[in-house]
């Protein structure tokens, strides 16, 4: 079933899946990545199953409202003066909030090069995206509350389901962006003032937020399939 | 980057000494500290909901003798002594309490990986449990809408408690997630990433499986109880309607429609279910070290048992919907589920024949814990099979909403567990006080308690039968019900209402024997598994003192053939092993536990 192996240091590993299992159970770290590293690891598996009962619960209010599911693309419209454009401030946001992650990984690269002012300024201007993209929502809200009486209990365009979801979870998400947006200032500012070379030596912190960023990026682009696309 | 044992790491875990009384007491980081005071809020609120059962037996054992006991306060008391048992006491004493205390005791660490968020957790858990016990005392009163909260008549006018006293539960709940969630993480990664050198995952007790894998599940199904109470709390406060169809509620259309009631079905038991392997699993895991250590015997089968543990935990997240039988369902998802509840009873299964194979030509020491234990495996087997009989469709539909099915969970996840618990606190206090409790009276605890959960609840299968619905304030006069029902529920309050009591024997015993116990020395139980190696007893900060301690065999070296000692510390390097001719030098040959027929490895433990 299977076969043992010799290792250069004269121990004797055994093969097969049960390699595996001694290679996995072995004395060592589980996983070789700093603590904080795999806690945010095992959150953000945690935090996978909130939002997939979010968007999962959202498809199940979608099916079993009565009235009719407002249309996306007619919802999210936006006109600058002529025709309406379908989905133009989603899409904005959404690269918007790419974009972010794109500045979010140079600056893990520049923490990790000891660069702490290019890193910090890369932080900033990540969390400067996650400000536009929070300000932008709240310009979507405004627009869905104010302009068009979308409430968390009533729509006039359709099945009351489709503004308690579309608040519940953007707003969930929002929730997300925003804290992240704090977690960032404060790794941020300790990057500048040389906290971590202080007290760790290393800066595996920047890769740790980012690694919260990024599933927060990732989350969107879930949320922004099944409600804007479908 | 090369990796470096923990042990051998300049620096070591970041540990915040205490200097005042109330960084050591209080606001502490320690995680003995924290899980004492896990354990007794835990306790605190387990005695409430005590006292709630008492009431609601005096109800049912003799209605209408009791005006202060009226319809409302009786589902208020169903629902809260639920909440209380299965969540604030259970979940947070296994986990909080247990974890807390054993997980860098047993894998030779100094403290968890973080234990700054390790005592926000606590915190949290004790803001969560306050915000519960408030819900009495509000408007309205707790809610009294059934533990499981089903929408919509969780959040009905006529409910009682569904002014305030539901919205508190839901915040409760909320809280404890994120106190849950503090904590799990903590212990995961613990387990994972801070383990002292030797100790392989396969070389763990196994409490520390059963509290891993319990943590996994808490981590990966609370999230669905977090959003359906969310969900809940819009659709009482900002009159959403996720979980409210449309309803005639008292002559009037009330404002939802379009809502799913079965949505919250399916997320609560999406939770609901992996909750009773959380509150499970763990004591699966800390019975099996009592067993072993007391019947002075290496656990049977340990690889099966650690495989055993994580197919249950896989298997949990797929059976939900056999709570729902009676709810509606397309006949192919009952068909689905229930063949995949009665798969869980094959792991299970195992994991109690290795239990009792562990006990066979055992040099039994009946010792108070181990009285505890054997209770458990009759409790938990016989709470077992009547979970066979529900897990299938046609036997369920009848027998559903009936007191069997009260006392099916009873068995299975209210008195086993506790077994485990009481037998799991007998068995660690010694080293988590230094002093020996006193024998007799835990002797005395156990029979009236064991003996007397079968007083309760083996009538309640009867009644079960004959069809008595669970729930119910009284049951007036009715056809079905013969006149034995009622005397039978009679000797059942009896029988609670004693061993109620009981329970005050064992506060007694472990407060008393602070003061008043002998000294236990460092392993009174002659245990292997590392808690019981440390320099002090009570362990002191830090635990180990300067060494971490290093690991050289797996946790059940007992009664090792041609060792002087019936058991071999987990930390005792090979050649320090004393033999019993004791001059004969070479190191002993502990591969040989020819009667379990395992692969042992070099040093003792099975090779995987």
């Amino acid at each position: 079933m299977s076969e043992a192996v010799l290792t250069d240091s004269g121990d004797v590993l055994p093969g097969g899946g049960d390699g595996v299992v001694a290679d996995f159970s072995a004395d060592k770290q589980t996983f070789q990545v700093p603590w904080g590293k795999a806690m945010m690891w095992f959150f953000l598996l945690s935090d996978t199953f909130i939002f997939g009962c979010f968007l999962t619960s959202y498809m199940t209010v979608r099916m079993s409202a009565r009235d009719a599911w407002p249309v996306p693309s007619e919802v999210f419209a936006l006109s600058f003066g002529g025709d309406p454009i379908p989905l133009i401030l989603i899409a904005i946001m959404t690269f918007i909030l790419i974009s972010s992650s794109g500045t979010m990984a140079l600056a893990v690269n520049m923490g990790y090069r000891g660069e702490r002012k290019k890193a910090f300024w890369l932080m900033m201007a990540t969390a400067a995206f996650g400000v536009m993209f929070v300000s932008m929502q709240a310009f979507e809200w405004t627009k869905l509350i104010v302009d068009e009486g979308v409430r968390l209990w009533s729509n006039p365009m359709g099945a009351a389901q489709f503004g308690a979801t579309f608040f519940m979870i953007t707003g969930f998400h929002g929730l997300h962006v925003s804290v992240g947006v704090i977690y960032l200032i404060v790794t941020g500012l300790r990057v500048r003032s040389g906290y971590y070379d202080r007290t760790r030596g290393n800066y595996e912190m920047v890769e740790i937020t980012g690694l919260y960023w990024h599933f927060v990026d990732l989350v969107w682009v879930f949320i922004f399939a099944f409600f804007y696309l479908w | 980057m090369a990796y470096v044992a923990i042990a051998d790491r300049d620096h070591e875990q970041e540990l915040h000494d205490p200097t005042t009384f109330i960084t050591k007491y209080i606001w502490s980081q320690d995680h003995k500290v924290i899980a004492i005071q896990y354990s007794i809020t835990a306790m605190f609120v387990g005695l409430v909901a005590l006292g709630l059962s008492a009431m609601m037996r005096l109800q049912l054992g003799f209605p209408d003798s009791f005006s202060f006991i009226t319809p409302t306060d009786y589902y208020q008391f169903i629902t809260m002594h639920g909440m209380i048992m299965v969540i604030f006491l259970l979940t947070a004493l296994f986990l909080g309490g247990f974890g807390n205390y054993l997980i860098p005791l047993m894998i030779g660490s100094r403290d968890m990986v973080f234990p700054y968020m390790n005592m926000m957790s606590y915190w949290v858990y004790l803001v969560s449990v306050i915000v519960l016990l408030a819900s009495f005392f509000v408007p309205g009163g707790a809610t009294g809408a059934g533990w499981t909260l089903y929408p919509p008549q969780a959040i009905l006018p006529g409910t009682p408690g569904s002014e305030l006293g539901i919205l508190l539960m839901l915040v409760a709940l909320a809280l404890f997630i994120v106190a849950f969630t503090m904590g799990g993480l903590n212990y995961v990664t613990t387990i994972l990433q801070a383990r002292t050198r030797g100790m392989t995952l396969m070389r763990m007790p196994l409490s520390l499986w059963g509290i891993f894998m319990a943590t996994i599940l808490g981590l990966l199904a609370f999230p669905a109880l977090f959003v359906s109470a969310v969900m809940m709390t819009l659709d009482k406060v900002a009159g959403t309607s996720f979980f409210m169809p449309a309803i005639l509620s008292m002559g009037e259309t009330m404002d939802h429609e379009g809502g799913s009631p079965i949505l919250f079905q399916h997320l609560f038991w999406f939770f609901g279910h992996p909750e009773v392997y959380i509150v499970a699993l763990p004591a699966f895991g800390l019975v099996s070290d009592l067993l072993s250590t007391h019947a002075r015997k290496a656990i049977f089968g340990y690889r099966m048992m650690v495989w055993a543990i994580l197919a249950i935990g896989g298997l949990s997240f797929i059976v939900w919907a056999h709570h729902m039988y009676v709810s509606g369902m397309n006949p192919y998802f009952g068909f689905f589920f229930a063949t995949t509840t009665l798969i869980i009873a094959v792991p299970t299964a195992i994991k109690v024949y290795n239990w009792v194979l562990t006990l066979w030509q055992g040099n039994i020491r009946m010792t108070v814990p181990m009285l505890f234990a054997i209770g458990f495996i009759f409790t938990f087997t016989h709470g077992g099979l009547t979970g066979i009989f529900l897990g299938n469709v046609v036997v369920d539909l009848p027998l559903s909403d009936t007191y069997f099915v009260v006392a099916h969970f009873h068995m299975v996840m209210g008195v086993s567990p506790i077994l485990v618990v009481f037998g799991s606190i007998y068995h660690w206090y010694p080293k988590i006080t230094g002093k020996m409790f006193n024998q007799t009276l835990g002797k005395l605890h156990f029979w009236i308690t064991f003996l007397g959960t079968y007083a309760i609840y083996l009538p309640m299968h009867y009644l079960g039968f004959l069809g008595v619905p669970r729930r119910y304030y009284a049951m007036g006069d009715t056809e079905f019900m013969p006149e034995s029902a009622f005397t039978l529920n009679q000797g059942i309050t009896i029988s609670a209402l004693i061993v109620g009591a009981a329970q005050f024997i064992f506060l007694y015993n472990i407060i008393v024997s602070l003061k008043k116990g002998k000294d236990a020395g460092s392993n009174p139980w002659e245990a292997t598994t590392l808690e019981w190696q440390t320099p002090d007893t009570p362990p002191k900060h830090g635990n180990w003192g300067p060494e971490l301690p290093v690991v050289h065999r797996w946790a059940y070296d007992y009664s090792v053939p041609g060792c002087r000692d019936d058991f071999i510390p987990q930390n005792m390097a090979p050649d320090d092993v004393p033999m019993a001719a004791d001059s004969v030098s070479q190191s002993p040959d502990v591969g040989t536990h020819g009667s379990e027929g395992e692969t042992d490895g070099p040093d003792g433990e099975p090779v995987a």
